[in-house]
């Protein structure tokens, strides 16, 4: 399907004059994607088309600046869009066959234009509240962003991190227990934090002490929190529910001034503490991954341990400590369970939310800023079939509830291709 | 998860016993001594014990009958002692008669039956951890199991229930159906990742919720798998001449199920002792590099071990829905197996003979579990069970840390003790 050929060969001594092959890197992957999506378009918008005028309302009633509300025509707004799609489609083909590459923001332009159809022909005759979407969006995603987060630490320090569903658990867990117990919110967040270390010590310890496989550690930790929390829960908390499980919830807190903004003010700064600190965490691991000592060294410890370790630096150390911040953060995520929405711990309640941040971590090539991206969209689209069904959806409930999976499905196998995560993420380093 | 992962995680490195230097210092018989107390049985036995004191101080712990005597322990310690005692021995001792030997029963045929529920828990362990283990060799990671057991579930199960066959032939229809369904599941993760290069543990989780959907839509929409004139989310009753025959009559819950599981594991141990494809597997699991080079067509190699895989799954479905619950199913038929089966193939190695074994042990404790669960007087949570299981394959995996905490010799002959003076030698 696709023809890559690699042009790093291509970097001789440049004092020679070589005549260099022209590699042409030539991907269908995206075109061809693009074009099984426009014959959903087609077929749904067009050929199964649902009159009627699609309401979206852009703000609520206690807003102070009201938007007004866009009303599309459901056939009409199929039509365009399905011409644009093929447009889209058509434009991605030709640059392909010109040996170019299909940039991101064509795919992003691919992605909204596909959603604004979609919405438009499922609420045909319906009202559809896009600030609530996007704030269940939000809420949904908090914990993805926060476990892809810590995923994204450790993978590039060299570990593996598929434990990301047992840190989740256990920080809702120790959240929920602590915060009952004292009645103190933020000893919660504090206590799932170190929940959340303590699962990345186990991992730290078998695979960078015992040289464990560390995708075996990292089920097994899984396992075992799942069965601890249960176990726990069962023997512990229900024995007297208001004493060991019944949490203090954060407060929203609105942003003076920021949360006036339309459409983003309500979704992004009505929120509660856990979701602020998500904003920061984003931007501080971002930033201090690419830009500080302390990033560049976790890099090259997962990238070349033996290279770090000849200019000084202690390879395993890092390793155990930034996989502990990643455990740390990751525990974080697992508070907002039982201190931000639900209120109350519940056995497996993450629900493989863990698996989903693994896979957003992939998603966003290990990337902090662009695996947050994958996580809210994994939010987004498990949040639209709650929107739908609550609308009344044209499709049987089930395959909304499908749809997310069998999009990312489509985005993983169609656009993002072969990843290729930090290069000695897996294997122990064992010094001499 | 990087795709350099490709070390087939179960693979540990190897501690020959005979590669200890020969130490002439030492008698002969110390030596057969330290070969023994470092051979991997030991390891494991020593691992499922240290996974079982563990488990009962987690009992002991939130026993309240051990509350209730620790208020007073300063008073009286020894009734704190007994309490822990009891607690531990009381769930252990259930534990023991849900799972091999029921003493309280009157005769041997009444006392046995535990083992052979036993038994029809590891059947589908045993196969799902075969198809786990297969795909971690070949160098992937199958976290699918739960959607091509659900698949697979709903293929036998539909020619189970709606073709009328004679009865050999219906039977052997409705498990290749099975088959088929398994390795078509497995067999898309396998096609997307050879041509698409998308990872397999994406596709995997994603492919789990879109076969439970799709099942759940199927269950619940007439004409599809829904009984018929019903409104419950449930498939009709199998028909007889489907159904695994039970193997030690009525009187027990064992059903052919276990065999189709013992072939599998010959199978599985042909395919990669003595068959070509088998090797190619195995050479793509160790370094995928050098089996391009060799020549060896590796994408292909991946779509053919997640088409085998997902075989092999789809059989622990087909022996759920064939065997253990022929009254018709719902979307719960995995019954947490999918997942269950990646602690199997972990701690069985990825061999065939470990999986048996291990899917055996995991399966004592899941029927143990229940009767911890429900024994009056001990009520343990089933949920220690997934703590002892996640427990014994840490330990197993790692063996210097067993050897520490028993005090047990390094398997290069030298003492414990010898460490430490290495090291000053370094220092000094």
């Amino acid at each position: 399907m696709s023809t890559v050929t690699t042009d790093q060969q291509a970097q001789p001594a440049a004092d020679a004059p070589i005549v260099l092959e022209t590699v042409v890197v030539r991907s269908w992957k995206a075109p061809i994607a693009f074009g099984i999506f426009t014959v959903i378009a087609f077929l749904l918008f067009i050929i199964w088309h649902r009159d009627g005028n699609s309401t979206f309302r852009l703000s609520s009633d206690g807003d102070l600046i009201q938007l007004p509300t866009v009303v599309l025509p459901a056939t009409v707004t199929g039509i365009v869009v399905t011409i644009l799609l093929a447009g889209v489609t058509a434009l991605s083909a030709y640059l392909v066959t010109t040996g170019k590459k299909v940039p991101l923001w064509l795919i992003t332009v691919f992605g909204v234009l596909f959603m604004v159809g979609f919405l438009s022909w499922a609420a045909a005759g319906k009202a559809i509240p896009i600030t609530g979407l996007l704030l269940g969006t939000v809420a949904l995603s908090v914990p993805l962003i926060f476990g892809a987060l810590g995923g994204v630490i450790s993978e590039r320090v060299g570990v593996v991190n598929i434990a990301i569903e047992g840190q989740l658990l256990a920080g809702a867990f120790s959240s929920a227990f602590v915060a009952s117990l004292t009645g103190n919110a933020f000893l919660g967040l504090i206590a799932a934090m170190i929940a959340g270390m303590l699962v990345s010590f186990l991992l730290a310890a078998f695979s960078i002490k015992y040289l464990v496989d560390q995708v075996i550690v990292g089920v097994v930790l899984n396992v075992l929190v799942v069965g601890l929390t249960s176990f726990l829960y069962s023997q512990v908390l229900t024995k007297d529910e208001n004493l060991f499980n019944n949490p203090p919830k954060f407060p929203r807190i609105n942003i003076p001034i920021l949360s006036e903004i339309p459409l983003i003010g309500p979704v992004l700064f009505r929120q509660t503490i856990i979701i602020y600190l998500m904003y920061i965490a984003v931007a501080v691991v971002f930033f201090c991954l690419f830009y500080t000592r302390w990033g560049l060294r976790l890099r090259a410890v997962g990238e070349h341990p033996q290279a770090a370790d000849t200019v000084g630096i202690n390879v395993n150390r890092t390793r155990f400590w930034n996989v502990a911040l990643a455990g740390a953060i990751v525990g974080l995520g697992g508070a907002y369970f039982t201190l931000g929405s639900v209120g109350a711990f519940n056995k497996e309640m993450t629900a493989g939310a863990g698996y989903i941040a693994l896979a957003a971590v992939i998603f966003g090539r290990w990337d902090p800023l662009k695996a947050t991206l994958a996580a809210l969209l994994f939010g987004f689209t498990q949040n639209l079939q709650f929107a739908l069904s609550a609308i009344g959806s044209p499709v049987p409930s089930a395959f909304m509830l499908m749809l997310p999976y069998v999009v990312t499905i489509f985005a993983v196998a169609g656009l993002v291709g072969i990843s290729r995560g930090p290069a000695a993420a897996g294997k122990p380093y064992v010094k001499g | 998860m990087s795709d350099t992962t490709h070390n087939p995680p179960g693979t540990v490195q190897p501690v020959a016993p005979g590669e200890t230097p020969t130490d002439t210092t030492q008698p002969r018989s110390n030596k057969v001594l330290a070969e023994i107390l470092n051979s991997s049985v030991v390891i494991s036995i020593l691992a499922v014990v240290l996974a079982m004191i563990a488990g009962a101080i987690l009992i002991a712990l939130t026993d309240p009958k051990v509350h209730a005597a620790a208020g007073y322990f300063l008073a009286r310690p020894g009734d704190t002692i007994a309490a822990v005692w009891q607690s531990a021995t009381g769930a252990y001792g259930a534990l023991f008669q849900g799972a091999i030997y029921n003493f309280k029963r009157p005769d041997f045929l009444n006392g046995i039956r535990p083992l052979t529920e036993t038994l029809t828990f590891a059947t589908p362990l045993i196969l799902a951890g075969l198809g786990v283990g297969l795909a971690f060799r070949v160098g992937m990671f199958n976290i699918g199991g739960r959607g091509q057991m659900l698949i697979a579930a709903a293929c036998a199960g539909w020619v189970g229930f709606t073709l009328d066959l004679p009865p050999v032939v219906h039977l052997l229809v409705a498990v290749a159906a099975g088959i088929i369904g398994g390795a078509f599941w497995g067999g898309i993760v396998g096609l997307l990742k050879a041509r698409t290069g998308a990872h397999e543990v994406i596709i995997t989780i994603m492919l789990n919720y879109v076969a439970f959907y799709l099942i759940t839509f199927m269950l619940s929409t007439q004409g599809l798998l829904q009984a018929p004139g019903s409104n419950v989310p449930k498939s009709a009753a199998m028909a007889p001449n489907a159904v695994l025959p039970k193997l030690l009559g009525d009187r027990y819950n064992l059903h052919a199920g276990f065999l189709l599981a013992l072939i599998a594991v010959v199978f599985v141990w042909w395919l990669f002792s003595r068959s070509s494809i088998g090797f190619r597997f195995r050479a793509v699991g160790e370094n995928p590099n050098a089996a391009r080079v060799a020549g060896i067509d590796v994408k292909n190699t991946y779509v053919y071990a997640m088409l085998l895989s997902g075989g092999l799954i789809g059989l622990a479905g087909v022996s759920q829905v064939l065997g253990t619950v022929t009254s018709g199913f719902d979307n719960g038929i995995d019954a947490g197996i999918g997942f269950d089966a990646i602690t199997v193939a972990l701690l069985g190695r990825s061999r065939p003979g470990g999986i048996l074994i291990a899917g055996i042990l995991f399966g004592a404790l899941k029927a143990g579990g229940y009767s911890m669960q429900a024994t009056q007087g001990v009520n343990v949570p089933i949920d220690i069970v997934l703590v002892l299981q996640a427990l014994i394959v840490l330990f197993i995996a790692a063996p210097p840390l067993v050897r520490a905490i028993f005090f047990l010799p390094k398997p290069d002959g030298s003492p414990r003790v010898s460490r430490r003076a290495a090291k000053k030698e370094v220092s000094a």
